[in-house]
């Protein structure tokens, strides 16, 4: 009735040409689909395979490599869930299960910050929702160009508006992650959003499509042109030809509604609760084509979808464009008929809308229909699992030796206590190391009244259970100059920092999830970085004993030839076993004790010193030191749960001057240090498994009896008090000082 | 007895949670109730919680005043009973007229979140009986649109009349006169921006300065029960 591409007509018209490239696919990807249905695709199936197989949903590119972090899983009692559903579930005790991950949405938070980056929230907290649990706290690591430069203030401004103005709205509280700023992210803003869930261990809901006749219901928004900028390719080329369709082209980004979005968690969790959903998924990127393709392929294996029953928000879109929509806030559920009128009165009574658009079927295929014709008719694993796997072509770049031969040690240190001073307040002063109050501030840490912890901390830490104490901590972190340096370290020591920070809270490690942030595939460069990147950091999760749990690959992170610094980000997960024990960075008790733990040697590649201070990005990253950094999370983990700690703060960016600078302020209270060696090494070196400690008056003994027992070294180099930062043969710095240089930067540049 | 304090959850309501476990720590014995249902279930006293009530898409609070419940609610609060309007819940109570002024965007625009210090201006009402006039508090604050705004005759009736009953000591947000909470000139419908319920304990908020508006209503009710 419409002119509709049929896939009648399609077996009858097999030499009609396809805008295939201008979809994305190639040509052999074209010859591959016509080989796997035996004709021609219909436009709706050339649209849902091009977004099938994109770089984006398929991981063509990047599957070979991720292998590794299944291979090399060390074994974990933990686990419930991994790699391949929405999202890694992890049991921590007490019947309790935790799902968390982490995703990009870097790419539209450039093109439209305040959007690109609230419908990043929203994609992640509605993976969470569709693994059963009830999404509890939000974290976000973001990168950007100079913090001077014009567009960021643009680009900032509007990706920390996007953040605030959707999870406040959703009522998450957001309990840290990270900001930092390079020339290198100038044109590509790195925006990863992690979100973490709890369940009860019953509670986890399957992403798949069983029992023939059980039906399909699409819940949340309707549909509308959001995020298709690729179908109106299709429209123009065959549908404005056949004068059936003519939807209006509209920017590539899509639009949040924060609000529906809280309905539809509240509504999703009381059809959990009822048992009346048998099957769920969440809807993003690829949309219907997506949930309806992996629903299918997962479960029984058949599908027959009305595509004519999605609700529209404009009349005028046809299956191409159904297919491909990113409309935000939609989820689809698979219900037994009998459960039908329950689902839809809970619906009703949240406001959500809900459609049944299909049913189960036992024919292997799925199948669409537009007013009764057959526009989609295929075997649903082609699209969901037998994509193209590419083993891309990867080369170590040749400037690689030169970067490493360009040795920070050639780089004048600072002179005497003046030298120190004015290197600490620059490091202080500068934008990736200021006080992120400005940022912090426009987001609500507090809602739901279980954060026990959240920024300027080292992890933020979530209660779980109010009688037991039990929580979960969690942190992000990622270096691009480390990487640069070398990818297979970088990865590891992000690894190793966001693993630290769990543990500075005085919980135990437990998983990992990874965003994966890179040039463009093709780049052989890239690659060879990549592979690295993953290589390092499965080896390093083996040693560590900690699970990759899920994650994603962002390419194609470049402004023409340039890419961007290599950014694997890393969120680790713990569980506290009560978080009323839980560790601050704060130095809140006069006449503590101030220890430092692990080995400090001369390490200042990549470090913030060479870069704030000389501009200077050279020579070999800090060495990570793995089994160190599982002993001393031991000993952080001890001190929590025995009392002898009062503080503790892991030492990363800018070294051990930085973090006394930032436990006194966090704690309004100074100290008093003496140095156990050269001050320069000691205060600005980035070695890492290295943390503070100020230890309970008293508690000296026993503290020093856990850092033996764990074979972590342990230096007393100071006290708690008094209003300054004193460190003994190099400088005195005020409270007041050190908080003007420290809490003035961002809101200098950005107002 | 025990006080029954109801919390309305409204879509996009936040922090009933909260709110509820607040009057549970307080003695009283929290009450949900519905926005589609108007029985107010013979409640002693009413909460509306914060958040973001129909998205707050049009004005806050502008579409939450006309929900079901607020019929049965506007009389009961006019014949006397205690209802405290916190954040969003203190936007809806001005929307509907049971409260003076309005809340405008903060000063700066952007939403603050930030641990607030306040200054109790007084005990003459069911909800800061348990507080001494001038006792300063610190609670968390957590909007965009946060600005108490009011008309000079207005204001000058609110100062005169008793009717301010928290003040910023460091306005974060450009409210008139400081003014971070009001009473209607009965001092049974109260209206506070910053959030009381999140500083119940000093695990999860900034110390329990705030559970003094709870208490304060539990004694108020079984007070008056006497």
């Amino acid at each position: 009735m419409t002119g509709q591409d049929t896939v009648a007509r399609a077996a009858a018209t097999p030499g009609q040409p396809q805008p295939f490239s201008e979809l994305g696919l190639t040509a052999p990807e074209y010859q591959r689909i016509r080989g796997l249905l035996g004709r021609r695709p219909t436009d709706a199936e050339l649209a849902l395979y091009s977004v099938m197989w994109s770089e984006h949903c398929s991981y063509k590119s990047s599957k070979v490599h991720l292998r590794q972090f299944a291979a090399k899983a060390p074994r974990s009692d933990a686990l419930l869930a991994g790699i391949g559903a929405n999202a890694g579930v992890v049991d921590i005790g007490g019947g309790y299960a935790v799902t968390f991950k982490i995703e990009s949405h870097n790419h539209p938070s450039y093109v439209e910050p305040h959007q690109g980056a609230a419908t990043g929230v929203g994609g992640i907290v509605r993976d969470i929702l569709a693994m059963g649990a009830r999404p509890v706290a939000v974290m976000d690591s973001l990168r950007f160009g100079p913090a001077g430069a014009a567009d960021t203030r643009r680009v900032l401004s509007g990706v920390v508006s996007g953040i605030s103005f959707y999870g406040n709205c959703l009522g998450l509280p957001n309990i840290g992650g990270e900001l930092a700023f390079d020339a290198c992210y100038a044109g590509n803003p790195l925006v990863n959003a992690l979100c973490v869930g709890v369940m009860r261990h019953g509670d986890l809901k399957a992403a798949a499509a069983n029992g023939p006749g059980s039906q399909v219901i699409l819940l949340g928004s309707r549909t509308g042109p959001d995020g298709i900028g690729g179908a109106s390719v299709l429209a123009s080329a065959t549908f404005g030809e056949a004068g059936g369709g003519h939807a209006a082209k509209r920017p590539s980004v899509q639009v949040g509604d924060p609000f529906l979005e809280k309905l539809l968690i509240e509504c999703c969790l009381e059809l959990y609760r009822g048992g009346l959903v048998t099957g769920i998924q969440d809807l993003g990127a690829a949309g219907v084509a997506c949930a309806t393709t992996e629903l299918a392929a997962a479960g029984t294996g058949g599908m027959r979808v009305r595509l004519d029953a999605v609700p529209l928000r404009d009349p005028a879109l046809g299956p191409p464009e159904i297919l491909m929509s990113e409309s935000q806030e939609r989820m689809m559920a698979v219900v037994e008929p009998a459960a039908v009128p329950d689902v839809l009165g809970i619906c009703v009574r949240w406001g959500v809308p809900a459609t049944v658009i299909g049913e189960v079927t036992g024919t292997g295929r799925l199948e669409m229909t537009w007013h009764g014709e057959t526009v989609v008719d295929i075997p649903p694993g082609t699209a969901a699992d037998d994509g193209p796997v590419y083993s891309r072509p990867l080369a170590r770049p040749a400037w690689q030796d030169k970067l490493a031969g360009d040795d920070p040690g050639a780089l004048p240190r600072p002179s005497g206590a003046s030298g120190l001073r004015s290197a600490l307040l620059s490091l202080l002063g500068s934008p990736g190391l200021a006080d992120k109050t400005w940022v912090t501030e426009q987001y609500d840490r507090y809602v739901r009244g279980d954060t026990v912890l959240a920024m300027p901390e080292d992890g933020g830490l979530i209660r779980v259970d109010e009688d037991t104490g039990l929580g979960v901590a969690l942190a992000t972190d990622g270096n691009g100059r480390y990487a640069l340096l070398d990818p297979y370290a970088g990865a590891q020591l992000a690894l190793c920092e966001a693993y630290r920070n769990v543990a500075a809270t005085g919980a135990r490690p437990l998983a990992v999830t990874n965003c994966m942030n890179f040039g463009s595939p093709e780049d052989p460069a890239v690659m060879w970085q990549f592979a690295e990147a993953v290589r390092g950091l499965a080896d390093g999760c083996a040693e560590l004993g900690v699970p990759v749990t899920g994650g994603n690959v962002s390419f194609y992170n470049q402004t023409g030839e340039s890419a961007i610094q290599p950014t694997p980000v890393i969120g680790v997960l713990g569980v506290h076993p009560d978080v009323r024990q839980r560790l601050s960075i704060g130095f809140a008790a006069d006449g503590a004790r101030i220890v430092l733990l692990g080995r400090t040697e001369a390490e200042f590649g990549g470090s913030a010193w060479a870069q704030v201070v000389h501009g200077h990005l050279g020579g070999r990253p800090p060495r990570a030191d793995v089994a160190a950094e599982r002993n001393l999370a031991r000993v952080l983990a001890d001190a929590a749960a025995s009392g002898t700690a009062v503080a503790a703060h892991d030492l990363s960016d800018g070294g051990l001057a930085v973090a006394l600078a930032e436990s006194c302020l966090r704690g309004g209270r100074g100290c008093r240090v003496t140095l156990p060696g050269d001050a320069f090494t000691f205060l600005f070196s980035e070695s890492p498994a290295r943390a503070l400690v100020a230890v309970r008056p008293g508690a000296e003994a026993e503290f020093t009896a856990i850092c033996a027992a764990h074979a972590v070294p342990a230096a007393v180099i100071g006290t708690v008090g008094g209003d300054r930062l004193e460190v003994e043969d190099a400088f005195i710095i005020s409270l007041a000082e050190l908080a003007g240089v420290h809490r003035g930067a961002l809101p200098a540049i950005f107002g | 007895m025990t006080a029954r304090v109801g919390v309305i959850t409204f879509p996009g309501s936040l922090d009933e949670g909260e709110a509820a476990r607040a009057v549970r720590r307080a003695g009283g014995e929290p009450v949900m109730l519905w926005h589609g249902q108007r029985d107010l279930r013979a409640v002693d006293a009413v909460i509306l919680p914060g958040g973001f009530s129909y998205g707050d898409y049009l004005r806050c609070g502008a579409i939450a005043r006309f929900s079901p419940v607020m019929s049965g609610l506007t009389a009961a609060a006019r014949a006397g009973l205690p209802v405290l309007g916190i954040c969003n819940g203190f936007q809806i109570l001005c929307e509907a007229h049971l409260l003076p002024g309005a809340l405008t965007r903060n000063a700066g625009l952007h939403f603050i979140s930030r641990d607030v210090r306040l200054t109790v201006v007084t005990d003459r009402t069911p909800w800061t009986r348990a507080y001494t006039p001038g006792q300063e508090i610190t609670v968390p604050l957590k909007s965009g649109e946060g600005a108490y705004a009011a008309d000079a005759a207005t204001l000058a009736a609110l100062e005169s009349g008793g009717q301010v009953i928290a003040r910023y000591l460091d306005n974060p947000n450009g409210s008139a006169g400081g003014i971070a909470g009001v009473a209607s000139a009965a001092g049974n419908v109260a209206g506070l921006m910053p959030h009381p319920e999140y500083a119940i304990s000093d695990l999860t908020g900034p110390g329990s300065d705030g559970l003094g508006f709870f208490s304060s209503v539990v004694s108020a009710v079984t007070a008056g029960a006497r």
